[in-house]
């Protein structure tokens, strides 16, 4: 076993960043940049359909859980492909390969984040919406000012888990040619060509250390709410 | 979008049809591969996690962290490009005499998913209250008979639907295959989209096989969940 | 006051308000007791509606329940109500549990609404409490916090649901001493409890229920002497034996 590491160092900041700051953001930078953006649509995805799904409107209930299972139940390859097909049928023009990975991963994520929704406001007891319609609260107030703020305590490690999935997702973007760490990753190995296995452990590595640092994150989280609710 | 001429016809007989039907094979078949690959795998770090001797442990939730924490297309490559420099020549060997591509795509699939089967095995374990160990060792049972008389009995209860659900995901995650040159579903349906410009065609086909996939299986697991985990009492 | 008329309740096939009628007047406080699973915490839970009924007629403060036109919203800022289990806010301090309903429904400014809610605090000698969390409190705090919050709203009646059921026995006393002081100022309240020595002293009428029927309908005196149906008398040798 004879490993040469030092094709890591001639092109480490192509890896981390693209061809920044001379060209497009790439590498390490986009898939963060990706990750990010991607969470942070999701999570407002995931909040509305979360509530959508839960209404008391079968006519609103229904097709939104219809929707939501359809997505959990494909492979988020199958998405994006979709993604590629439709989103320039419906906008009328072309739409760069990033968006298209980014709405590729928000709809799919929003779908996954809507059952952390549900199941942290599910976790409310009864009780609380109880007290708060019976001092008059409309059922919205209800939601906003009580049900949502415990809810999403119970949320936020689960949160921090998405985004550790999106950010090992957002390698998905590598097959519509989005030039992300892993595109960077296959770009390096096919032009250098003898140093695959190097390149491979390299960039798994740099993901580990980002997905571990958040999961180590949303443990400790976890544990802190639940000391924090144990007092 | 209006303009669009739909097709069906092309991907109900036919030579595409051929190809989905072939794709959706090699689906199965690498499904069937990685879950029995990854429960039994799964099953052995989970048992190496809660050992009693510590660099065990210890070894156990590195590979945990490790696969859990890395993508599954990046583990793909890695044993597609760069297993050989670390494998041993006669591994090496092996793999280039079988499909090359489905036993790579196998070995990741397996490793990245028997991390997550091991936690939730692990965790159906755990769920079990320490007192019916207690109970069970103040009846005289030992320890084994106890493990196999009522703790594992409750933990596989537990435990079943979470694996399904790992299953599950395999099977929707063997499409990262196609990266790689496996000629599953997902692959297939690309193909006749460039060879036939009909993707909206290709893809809802393809998109109505994992569904009826994910359906049939999510229907059984709620049968399961009502019929053995919350049976209706009366 | 309140008026309920020939009500019907079902759960599914269990019948568990069967045919009741029941006027509380003005300034009136009644207590409802019977044995568990006989109706009266639901009962109770329909004068807010947190229970629809099925059958029958009910009316609150003029509001009749099951017309589409009653603002159900306005009818629960009229009616207070005290749960068994408190049901404070965890996440809001002692004094935002009291304030955000004047806040948010009658729109009172943020710093008058305070100013009532500690002269709240005040007469449930809570006071000092304000700043703090509800998980910092003893049952007891709790409950008197919950029938501060309910108080915010000056509703015209208040309902309290087993309000000491949860509550070790020290403390019973301290919620029972503000529920008395309340129904001392003419509030119009209905009680379900198993505190007889309150339903004695403070009652104006006992109400007792089983299986979903009311049995029987008394002055305090006159129930605790000599109750007249059976399952009255089982039910208050039960209460007052030590074993029960």
């Amino acid at each position: 076993m004879d490993l040469d590491f030092q094709v890591i160092i001639d092109n480490f900041t192509y890896f981390m960043i693209g061809r920044y700051p001379n060209g497009p953001l790439g590498g390490l930078g986009l898939t963060m940049y990706l990750a990010v953006v991607s969470c942070i649509l999701s999570f407002f995805g995931g909040l509305i359909l979360g509530l959508l799904s839960l209404s008391r409107y079968p006519v609103i209930r229904y097709p939104v859980n219809l929707f939501i299972n359809t997505i959990r139940g494909l492979p988020l390859l199958m998405v994006i492909f979709w993604m590629y097909f439709l989103l320039p049928a419906l906008m009328g023009k072309t739409v760069p390969e990033s968006q298209t990975v980014i709405m590729g991963l928000t709809v799919f994520t929003s779908a996954y984040m809507s059952q952390i929704v549900r199941a942290g406001i599910m976790g409310v007891p009864k009780g609380q919406t109880e007290a708060a319609i019976s001092t008059g609260l409309k059922g919205w107030q209800t939601m906003l000012y009580i049900i949502l703020p415990q809810g999403m305590r119970n949320m936020i490690p689960s949160f921090v888990n998405q985004f550790v999935s999106l950010i090992k997702d957002t390698s998905l973007a590598f097959i519509v040619g989005v030039s992300e760490l892993t595109h960077v990753g296959t770009q390096v190995n096919n032009r250098t060509m003898s140093y695959p296995t190097e390149i491979f452990i390299f960039i798994a590595a740099v993901y580990f250390v980002l997905c571990f640092a958040f999961t180590s994150f949303s443990r400790w989280l976890e544990q802190r709410l639940a000391w924090r609710k144990s007092i | 979008m209006l303009k669009y001429h739909f097709d069906w016809s092309i991907i109900t007989s036919g030579k595409y049809f051929e190809w989905l039907v072939s794709g959706l094979k090699v689906t199965l078949e690498l499904s069937a591969v990685g879950i029995v690959g990854a429960f039994v795998l799964g099953l052995v770090i989970a048992v190496l996690k809660m050992s009693n001797f510590k660099p065990l442990r210890w070894l156990a939730s590195v590979y945990l962290e490790f696969f859990r924490n890395t993508p599954l297309l990046i583990q793909i490559f890695f044993w597609y490009f760069g297993s050989y420099k670390v494998l041993p020549t006669a591994v090496n060997e092996w793999l280039n005499n079988t499909n090359f591509e489905f036993a790579a795509a196998a070995i990741a699939l397996i490793i990245y998913t028997s991390a997550f089967i091991a936690e939730d095995i692990r965790s159906g374990i755990l769920s079990i209250p320490k007192e019916q160990m207690e109970a069970a060792r103040s009846a005289g049972f030992s320890f084994l008979r106890s493990m196999q008389y009522i703790i594992l009995p409750q933990a596989v209860r537990i435990t079943i639907p979470p694996l399904v659900n790992q299953f599950l995901n395999l099977a929707k995650n063997s499409s990262l295959a196609m990266t790689i040159g496996v000629m599953e579903l997902t692959y297939q349906a690309r193909q006749v989209e460039s060879y036939s410009f009909k993707g909206f065609e290709a893809f809802t086909a393809a998109t109505v096989v994992y569904l009826a996939l994910s359906v049939s299986i999510t229907f059984i697991m709620d049968l399961y969940n009502k019929r053995v985990l919350n049976p209706q009492r009366s | 006051m309140i008026q309920f008329q020939n009500v019907h309740k079902w759960f599914k096939t269990l019948h568990v308000l069967n045919d009741v009628n029941l006027h509380v007047k003005q300034g009136e406080v009644v207590v409802v007791c019977g044995p568990s699973g006989s109706g009266k915490s639901t009962l109770i839970r329909t004068i807010n509606k947190l229970e629809p009924i099925n059958e029958g007629r009910l009316t609150v403060d003029g509001m009749d329940l099951l017309s589409k036109k009653t603002d159900l919203n306005r009818l629960r800022a009229e009616v207070g109500f005290v749960f068994q289990q408190f049901n404070l806010y965890p996440h809001l301090s002692v004094l935002s549990n009291i304030t955000l309903a004047p806040i948010k429904i009658r729109n009172t400014p943020k710093k008058e609404a305070e100013e009532q809610a500690m002269q709240l605090l005040e007469r449930v000698g809570l006071a000092m409490k304000r700043d703090a969390y509800p998980t910092q409190l003893s049952g007891g705090q709790q409950q008197r916090v919950a029938i501060a919050r309910a108080l915010a709203m000056k509703p015209r009646i208040m309902l309290f649901d087993e309000p000491t059921s949860a509550l070790d026995p020290e403390m019973i006393g301290e919620v029972l001493a503000v529920m008395q002081d309340l129904a001392k100022s003419g509030m119009t309240m209905v009680v379900v409890t198993h505190e007889m020595g309150f339903a004695r002293e403070v009652a104006d009428r006992v109400v007792f229920m089983d299986h979903g029927v009311i049995l029987e309908e008394a002055q305090p005196e006159e129930f605790f002497r000599n109750p007249q149906h059976d399952r009255a008398k089982q039910f208050l040798k039960q209460l007052l034996s030590p074993m029960h």
